[in-house]
Parts: structure tokens; sequence; C-alpha cells
């Protein structure tokens, strides 16, 4: 056994190499980058080392907007959409007829392009000279003023997006709580009714903690990725996020590379830093929280 | 409680478009269960057994017909209006719960008035944990369990809301054999300090006629038979029963009765007055064979296990239906078993005839 462990190293050599190379190695230069002042990577050359970027992205009122931003996203976005699709998830195992339809019908956002999603919410939501659209008709209806839902007040926008957030992650969660319901066994439920549990306390007792594991993946990798938003904004408010006060920390990051104001790869590294910090405590605390309440 | 079922039936709606008639997994049932006995519910795997136990708990309605627990129609109710104890085949312990707080979920659902108070729910765990021997095991998850303690814990949550009925589905199935002999006699002794009228499913014979006051045999929706183990197992009514009791299990001849003489072949058996003359099925328990050199029938031996207590003379029959016929002899008479044929007499209360069609039991005088 002891002997043949170069064996198994062997085996892990492809991956280690790519991951090293395309993973590892990018990782560890973000880092460094975040410590030179003024890099540049077309000459390779910097100022000095110290944590002057960290000072300057920390100061910057636009970084301070993209946290203010994402953070407001992730806190909206992950308990709504997790507790939604909980609630359809159970709807759905539920009911017999038209079940197929509907499975249907919550999953198409999954499989849906982008631009036309754009798009729907165009019609949904954007004022133009010829209509104010299709929500503000609604708000027509029942007597209140229309709003201008992509250029107008702060919450307004911040609905949207999250509405928007909300509703392109569903299908995912709705999907993988759907398939962890149905592998409950039916002898649980069968063993519960027998003894007169109501179907309240079936659900929080009994449910819940068996299809926990699964939501707590949703949570853990929907935090994840909400921290991670930025194409859900450009589809919606277009790229100069700065302006529309809708950027989010990865845009923050982007438009430091690459954007009007971009070739400012260290202060761009030391916004991704504080990104990957704010990431691993949120897990951490996660984790921490799972070992109480999630039953494997 | 008494249990009486009459004429329920149950059929399931066929999903195969190819065979478009309905299942009927229960078909008729009439049987009253006395209050305060072990029921075995036997037969096999298939013939509606675990419907059978659904039907009571209330877990499946019946497509027709009436259940009654003591005077009151239960049939309409729900299952957790029934007041029934369920023990699952796979347990179905809550695997997040420890052991304490699964034998205590049924008490926490009570309601309005019948709510009990922590310190009596507390005392009502520990005393049905102690009934099945498990009160130290109380704060451990059933995954640090073996499956017999598993069963227990199954077991005590049934019991510990003081059910009218206890109902258990292939209670003994998932452990070993050792295990199993244990538990059945644990079973055994808990429903006999418990006094709750309980049925038990299985497809075990053996374990059924061991503990059971009564056995229900059924075969393909259908109850066989009813009685005691014993006098279902000395006395069937039709051929299934015969064969689906006993281990070994009975031997099978080909026969006829001619003028109140059996035939197995040539070789005049027995004296059966009373029985027609008509070709006919022949059931010998083995313990139904005397050893005899000149008795009337000659089988070709195979070999002799030695089992101690008793010998199993195996042997073949150009007219026996089984592949081998086993009979129990006892030991002493070894010393005459020997050479190419054994001949073998038989004991008239251990010979079963039954009709070659129906397989129904034709009966004979024995004196």
């Amino acid at each position: 056994m002891e002997q043949n462990n170069y064996k198994g190293w062997l085996y892990l050599l492809p991956a280690i190499a790519f991951l090293g190379v395309f993973m590892v190695y990018p990782l560890v230069d973000v880092f460094v980058y975040s410590f030179e002042e003024g890099y540049n990577s077309a000459s390779q050359t910097f100022f000095g080392t110290g944590l002057y970027n960290y000072a300057y992205v920390l100061h910057d009122p636009y970084f301070l907007q993209a946290v203010k931003n994402t953070l407001i996203l992730v806190a909206i976005t992950v308990p709504v959409s997790t507790g939604l699709a909980l609630l359809i998830s159970v709807g759905l195992s539920s009911i017999q007829k038209l079940k197929d339809l509907f499975q249907t019908v919550y999953f198409l956002p999954y499989v849906t392009n982008t631009l036309a999603v754009g798009l729907v919410f165009m019609i949904l939501f954007k004022k133009t000279p010829y209509t104010d659209g299709l929500v503000n008709l609604i708000i027509g209806l029942f007597g209140g003023n229309s709003i201008d839902f992509i250029d107008g007040p702060y919450w307004a926008k911040m609905f949207v997006l999250c509405f928007y957030t909300v509703w392109v992650v569903m299908p995912f969660k709705i999907l993988i709580l759907t398939s962890a319901l149905a592998s409950v066994n039916q002898d649980y439920y069968n063993a519960a009714r027998v003894d007169g549990t109501s179907k309240l306390r079936i659900f929080g007792r009994i449910t819940l903690p068996m299809i926990s594991p699964m939501i707590f993946y949703l949570v853990i990798t929907g935090f994840i990725g909400a921290f991670k938003a930025y194409s859900d904004a450009v589809a919606i408010f277009g790229t100069n996020l700065n302006a529309a006060e809708m950027n989010t920390i990865v845009g923050y990051v982007y438009d430091m590379l690459y954007g009007d104001s971009g070739g400012y790869p260290s202060y761009a590294s030391a916004a991704a830093i504080i990104l990957f910090a704010i990431v691993l405590t949120i897990t951490c605390i996660n984790l921490m929280i799972s070992k109480r309440s999630v039953h494997y | 409680m008494k249990v009486v079922l009459q004429n329920v039936t149950k059929k399931f709606p066929s999903r195969s478009k190819k065979a478009p008639e309905d299942v009927i997994a229960v078909n008729d049932f009439t049987f009253e269960i006395p209050d305060g006995k072990l029921i075995g519910l036997l037969g096999p795997s298939g013939c509606g057994k675990s419907t059978t136990l659904n039907l009571i708990s209330g877990l499946q309605k019946p497509t027709g017909g009436r259940i009654f627990f003591g005077e009151d129609d239960v049939t309409d109710l729900p299952p957790e209006n029934r007041g029934v104890g369920l023990v699952f085949q796979n347990y179905a312990l809550y695997p997040h719960l420890t052991v304490r707080k699964n034998i205590m979920f049924p008490l926490q659902n009570f309601k309005g008035e019948a709510k009990l108070t922590r310190e009596v729910m507390e005392e009502k765990v520990l005393e049905a944990a102690r009934l099945v021997q498990i009160d130290g095991l109380l704060e451990r998850k059933p995954s640090e369990l073996s499956g017999g303690q598993q069963q227990r814990v199954a077991i005590a949550r049934a019991l510990v809301k003081m059910p009218s009925v206890l109902l258990l589905d292939e209670p003994l199935s998932n452990l070993d054999a050792r295990l199993r002999l244990q538990t059945r006699e644990e079973l055994r002794r808990i429903q006999q300090e418990t006094k709750i009228t309980t049925i038990f499913v299985t497809h075990d014979q053996e374990e059924a006629m061991s503990i059971s006051d009564m056995i229900i045999v059924m075969s393909a929706g259908v109850v066989q038979q009813i009685g005691p183990p014993q006098q279902v197992y000395d006395d069937p009514v039709n051929l299934f029963v015969a064969k689906f009791l006993g281990t070994p299990p009975i031997n099978v001849f080909e026969g006829e009765v001619r003028e109140g003489i059996l035939y197995i072949g040539q070789e005049a058996v027995l004296q059966v007055t009373g029985a027609a003359d008509q070709p006919v099925t022949v059931g010998v328990r083995p313990e139904g064979f005397v050893l005899q050199e000149d008795g009337p029938l000659s089988c070709n031996l195979s070999r002799v296990e030695v089992m101690g207590r008793d010998i199993s003379v195996v042997s073949t029959h150009p007219l026996c239906q089984n592949t081998a016929i086993r009979s129990i002899i006892s030991a002493e008479n070894q010393h005459s078993v020997g050479g190419q044929t054994v001949r073998f007499a038989l004991k008239p209360a251990k010979v079963f005839l039954f009709r070659k069609d129906t397989g129904e039991r034709i009966r004979f005088e024995v004196d």
C-alpha cells in the first residue's frame, strides 16, 4: 500500500497540473498584486508594496456602493428564493394533476437565453416613449403612479434586480428540492400519520430535517452565487453600472480591469481579495450553523 | 379490542393498458380477531398481507366492506383517529431524532385535553423503553443502533401511546436468524404483558406458527384458513395450506382412491373409508412415515441425514411431486435403514387427500 503511493499521485497529476496552472497560480498572483502599488501588467512594473490598494478601494465611494448593493442583493434574494422554491416544491409534490406541466413551467427560466429574459424584463419594467411597461400599467389600474424601474429611484431599481435574480436562480432550487422531497421514504410520513401528526408538524419535524442537507447546499451555493452577481445587473441596467448606482463587487472588479475607467489591476485584485474574504466568512458562519441544524 | 373485517375488498386500478382489469389485492375478507390475541397473517409474497394491514391501519381505504374496532365502524376514519400502532418493515425510525425523541413523537401529537405534560411524557417513554429493554439507549440516534435494537425502538414507539391495536409489517424480516428467534419470543412476551390485540404480517410460516394464538393463511387476496396454528397444521382445508405450512414441507404424491383404498401407483398404501373413488393428490407430512420392512409404500433411498434426536430419510418416488421425499423418523430406528429401497407405512392422521382439480380437501375416516 505504502510503496504504491506515487501511483496515486501520478493519477492525480493531470488534474493537479491543470488546477495549479489555471486556478492556484492566478489566485496567488491576485493576492500578490493586491499588495503591489500601481502594478502595470504590460510593463510588469510597480512602485512599491503595502496596503495602499486596500485603503484606496475601501475609500472609493463606487466600491462602497457596490458592497452595499451586493449585501442587499444577497440578504434579500437568498432567503426569498430558497423559501419560495421550498414552498413551490412542496406544492408540486403534493399535487397529482398537471404536475408535469407545472414542473416544466417552473424550470423554463433555467433553459431560457439571458437576452430573451432581458427582453421580457424590458417589456415588464422599461419606460419608453410609447409605453410605461406592463408592471406600470397594472399599477395604474389600481390607481398608483407610474414608477421608472430602470432609471428611477434606487429602491425601484433594487427591486427589479432582486426580482430578476430570484426568478433566475429559482428553477434550479426547485429542481433540487422536488427531487429531495421525492426521495424521502413514504414510510416516515405513514408512520407520522398513524400517530396523528398534524401536517404542519410533519413538515417541520420530518420533511425539513430530512431534506436539510439539500437546503443547506442551496443556501451555501446561493450565498456564493449572489455575492458573485454581475451579469444580472448588466442584463437590466447596461454596462455603465456605476452611473446607475447598481454596481456589484464583481462589477467593480471588472470595471477596474477593463471598464472605461479601468486599467488598475492592483485595485481590482484588492477588491477581489476583499470579496473572497467576505464569502469565506459567510460560508464559515453557514457551516457552523449547519452543524446544529442539518441532519445527514 | 377486537377487530372485525366484513367483506373487505381492495382493488387497485390497473396501470397497464395491455391488462386493463383491476388488480384485486384483497378479495372479500371476513374474519373476526378476538380481543387481546396475537394473530399471524401468513402468506407468500404478493398475496395481499400488507394491504390487509394497511386497510386495518387506515393508510389505505377499502373499495368495499366494513372494518370494525370493537363495536365502532372505523372504515371511514383516517389513520390518526383509529388509535393503531404500526411497526414498519424497515422500522421508519426518524433518523435525525434520538431514541427518546422517536418514542416521544406520538405523544407530542396529543391535542386539547389529551395533551400531556413533559414529565408524564418522559415517564411513558421510559416505561415503553423498559418494556422492550432499550432504556439504556435513549440518547442514541437510530443509526447508532443494531437492527434488533432499532426493531425494539420501533415497537416502543408504536406502543407508547397505548394503541387499541398493534400492527406489525414483517417485523422480523430484517433481522438475522438468531436475532429473529430471540425477537419473536420477545414479541410474544411484550404482547402478553400489554394484552394489546396484535396482528403481524409474515411470509415465514415457522415464525407465525411459533408465537401466534391464531393464524390467518392467505393466498392471492383470499383467506384460505383461520385457526390456531396447530389446528391449521393438523387439519388443512386445501392443498395450498398443507403445502405452505410445515418444515420440511409436506410430501405430495399423485394417487387414486378405489373402493375406499388409497393407491399410489400400484401399491395400496392406506385404507381411506368414506372417500369417493377418484384420482387424488396425496399429502403426507414428513412425520407421517413409519419405517416398516413390509410397509406398503416403497421408495428409492437416496441418503439418511442424522440430526441427533431425529433422522431424516431422503428418498425418491416416481409419483412424488417433490424432488425428494423427506421423512422424519425418531433416531432409534436408524439401524433398519439401508439398501436400495426403503419401505414405509403411513400414519392415517398425517395423510391428507385433495381433489385434483380444486385442491380442496377430501376427508376420510381415521380410526
